[in-house]
């Protein structure tokens, strides 16, 4: 071999190895903050130049002067007012014109309503739209653990789109041949671009499976977990890590990653938020199966696109449904403040056979 | 006159033809293949590729290797319906998982891990076979057989990650998977699984041999380069007759810091601190879940992991506060 070609291969490496790097790293210097105990390296890291684009992409809209609260009621006012009757009709109006806002700025009112009777209950989303709404409710009311007084709205999650964008679906599991399918040992974007079980929103955030793995004891004998379910867990949380754009030590000392009394507090707030998320796919979004399983391509008006993922079953929430890749989701803004008519949604069971939970 | 003393050499090792070797002792296949001098060898290495002594038990251990990396790829290639570009693609994230936990030491169906216990079945074979042959190689050169006993280190790793700790722990799931990346997540989910290696001890100790491993080959390999302008790389005669770049490399260790190895005694201690750190190594990952099953709260129990108070209020376990969800 001559010592041309030889250049000319360190050549093609060299060019490899450098397109590997620049497409791979972020480049230097990263802002670190120490958080925990001094030398524990507790640290938070951000990339200052990403940190513009990702405020820009979780701003809140401006909201409308405030409504006047007396007056007539909504349900007096209009026909087939279920949970929001309370309101009055001024309110219910700033509603309904923030929802559209928020939910389906390019379809209207249509999106939801039969424009010709806005009482009639055919269009399947009003129906689901019930539903959100009670939802939307209880988050604020019972999962202060999780959302604070900050809380959440249509908002929070729809950010002008009829169905969320970061939303999940059970993986089709189906392949069978030489090798079963483990659920894992592919690249995959829902853990981080990692090996690890892709799909841990079946077990954990649908279902009730243990998360944690960590024995409680230093000797054996008491602990049924193993490796392998240690990486279920571990891809929970490298969905939860790259949802909120935090390292491991947001919420643990990595020294110990059972251990309470070492965590910060954020993992109180995040063990909350796994329940509410359970809370939310359980109570709500499953119940709503059999309605988007007649219209599985969204309204006859359109947008059309997916409303059961493969295998069937419904568009299910997780971390970054909300969070979009920041802490705090919409970088903090307490937008629930502005809309008092979120916090009167009644609870009770709706007429609509098609809404009511099964 | 050519010149042999810089981190990257221009010279080209090579003999005025090809050198057959030394002739074999009886009982010994010949050495296959003729000789040849590839200009890129001589730059890292000796040009001369060949002759190759096969014998059967090379030929053994090859084949049996060759089937046991059969058996992953197809199972990978498996893994992404035996599309090619998807296998090059995804290639790094596949793996040949062992069994599940519910299969505990009995044999699985094939597709549910079977496979896995087939191939490591083969490499096992494949590297025992390659010691031997290690061993016997230097036994007919005439040779000591530390390469085969350094090689023996990593076979015990190896033999306590896949076979003794699976057995000891009564299950094939607790072994480790093949494959790039799925490897080293296990790696992680081991470690995570039973509360921190960095609080077992071999573990520790295992660090220290492969950190020291590489300091070790730093000093040393720097110390005889920079004897070459003396024939310093003449390692063995210096040993038995110092000569001045012997004598320089000793002082020159003995100025900086005090003691200095000899030209024979630092090789002892690289080959310990190599041979130390997979059997350190090995002992730790035994002991990990057959005799401690959270190595952080074992080395809180025993005094050794320092206690801190962090600049928040302890949090308390969500879970067994009062009418708290599930």
């Amino acid at each position: 071999m001559s010592r041309f070609s030889l250049s000319i291969a360190a050549a093609v490496a060299a060019l490899l190895c450098g397109v590997i790097f620049v497409t791979t790293f972020e480049r230097p210097p990263v802002l670190s903050s120490q958080g925990g105990f001094r030398g524990l390296s507790m640290g938070d890291v951000q990339n200052p130049r990403t940190i513009p684009a990702r405020l820009a992409a979780n701003q809140v809209p401006e909201a409308p002067e405030a409504a006047e609260t007396d007056g007539p009621k909504a349900h007096e006012t209009y026909e087939n007012v279920q949970v929001l009757r309370d309101l009055s009709a001024a309110q219910f109006n700033r509603l309904m014109i923030v929802m559209t806002e928020w939910i389906a700025p390019n379809q209207g009112c249509g999106y939801c309503h039969n424009v010709e009777n806005m009482a009639s209950d055919e269009v399947y989303t009003k129906v689901v739209a019930r539903r959100m709404l009670q939802m939307t409710h209880k988050i604020n009311s019972e999962w202060a653990t999780h959302v604070g007084q900050t809380g959440v709205t249509c908002y929070t999650c729809h950010r002008g789109n009829p169905v969320p964008t970061m939303v999940w679906s059970t993986e089709p599991n189906s392949r069978a041949g030489l090798q079963a399918p483990r659920g894992q040992n592919h690249p995959a974007s829902s853990v981080g671009e990692s090996s690890l079980p892709s799909d841990p929103f079946t077990p954990f955030l649908l279902g009730e499976q243990q998360i944690r793995n960590i024995s409680a004891t230093s000797l054996p004998g008491r602990n049924s977990q193993n490796i392998m379910t240690t990486e279920w867990t571990y891809g929970l949380m490298m969905h939860m890590s790259t949802s909120l754009g935090v390292n491991c030590t947001h919420c643990h000392n990595s020294r110990s990653f059972a251990e309470w009394a070492q965590s910060p507090p954020a993992r109180t707030t995040a063990w909350h938020g796994i329940r509410m998320v359970r809370d939310i796919n359980m109570s709500y979004i499953e119940p709503l199966k059999p309605v988007w399983a007649q219209h599985p391509n969204g309204p006859a008006e359109g947008p059309h696109g997916p409303r059961l993922g493969a295998m069937g079953d419904p568009l299910k929430v997780n971390c970054s449904t909300c969070h979009q890749g920041v802490n705090r989701p919409l970088n903090g803004a307490p937008m629930l403040r502005d809309f008092p008519e979120l916090k009167q949604v009644n609870q009770g069971p709706l007429r609509s056979a098609d809404a009511t939970p099964r | 006159m050519a010149e042999y003393q810089n981190i990257f050499t221009r010279i080209q090792v090579r003999g005025p033809a090809p050198y057959p070797g030394v002739p074999l002792p009886a009982d010994n296949s010949p050495r296959e293949g003729t000789p040849s001098e590839v200009h890129l060898f001589g730059r890292l290495g000796d040009a001369q590729i060949g002759p190759f002594y096969l014998g059967y038990l090379g030929m053994l251990s090859l084949l049996f290797g060759f089937i046991a990396f059969e058996i992953i790829g197809l199972n990978m290639l498996a893994s992404v319906n035996w599309n090619l570009s998807e296998f090059i693609r995804q290639l790094f994230w596949l793996a040949l998982e062992p069994p599940p936990p519910e299969y505990g030491l009995r044999i699985p169906p094939l597709n549910k891990g079977g496979w896995w216990i087939v191939a490591g079945f083969f490499l096992t074979l494949s590297m025992l076979l390659w010691w031997v042959r290690t061993y016997r190689r230097a036994r007919e050169l005439g040779m000591g057989t530390h390469v085969a006993w350094a090689f023996a280190g990593a076979i015990w790793l190896y033999l306590v990650l896949g076979f003794i700790r699976p057995v000891a722990m009564g299950s094939w799931s607790e072994a480790v998977p093949f494959g790039i990346f799925p490897h080293l997540d296990w790696t992680a989910a081991f470690s995570i699984r039973y509360g921190n290696l960095f609080y077992n001890p071999f573990h520790a100790l295992s660090i220290v041999f492969l950190y020291g491993s590489v300091l070790l080959f730093a000093m040393h390999a720097a110390t005889i380069l920079a004897l070459g302008r003396y024939g310093g790389e003449r390692e063995i005669e210096q040993t038995l007759d110092r000569g001045t770049a012997a004598e320089r490399g000793g002082l020159f260790w003995r100025w900086t810091m005090g003691f200095n190895a000899t030209f024979e005694s630092i090789h002892r201690w690289a080959w310990w601190f190599a041979f130390l750190c997979p059997v350190t190594g090995g002992i730790g990952i035994l002991l990990t879940g057959t005799v401690v099953d959270n190595w952080y709260l074992w080395a809180v129990d025993r005094h050794f992991a320092p206690a801190y108070t962090m600049p928040w209020t302890p949090a308390i376990d969500p879970s067994i506060v009062q009418g708290a969800p599930r």
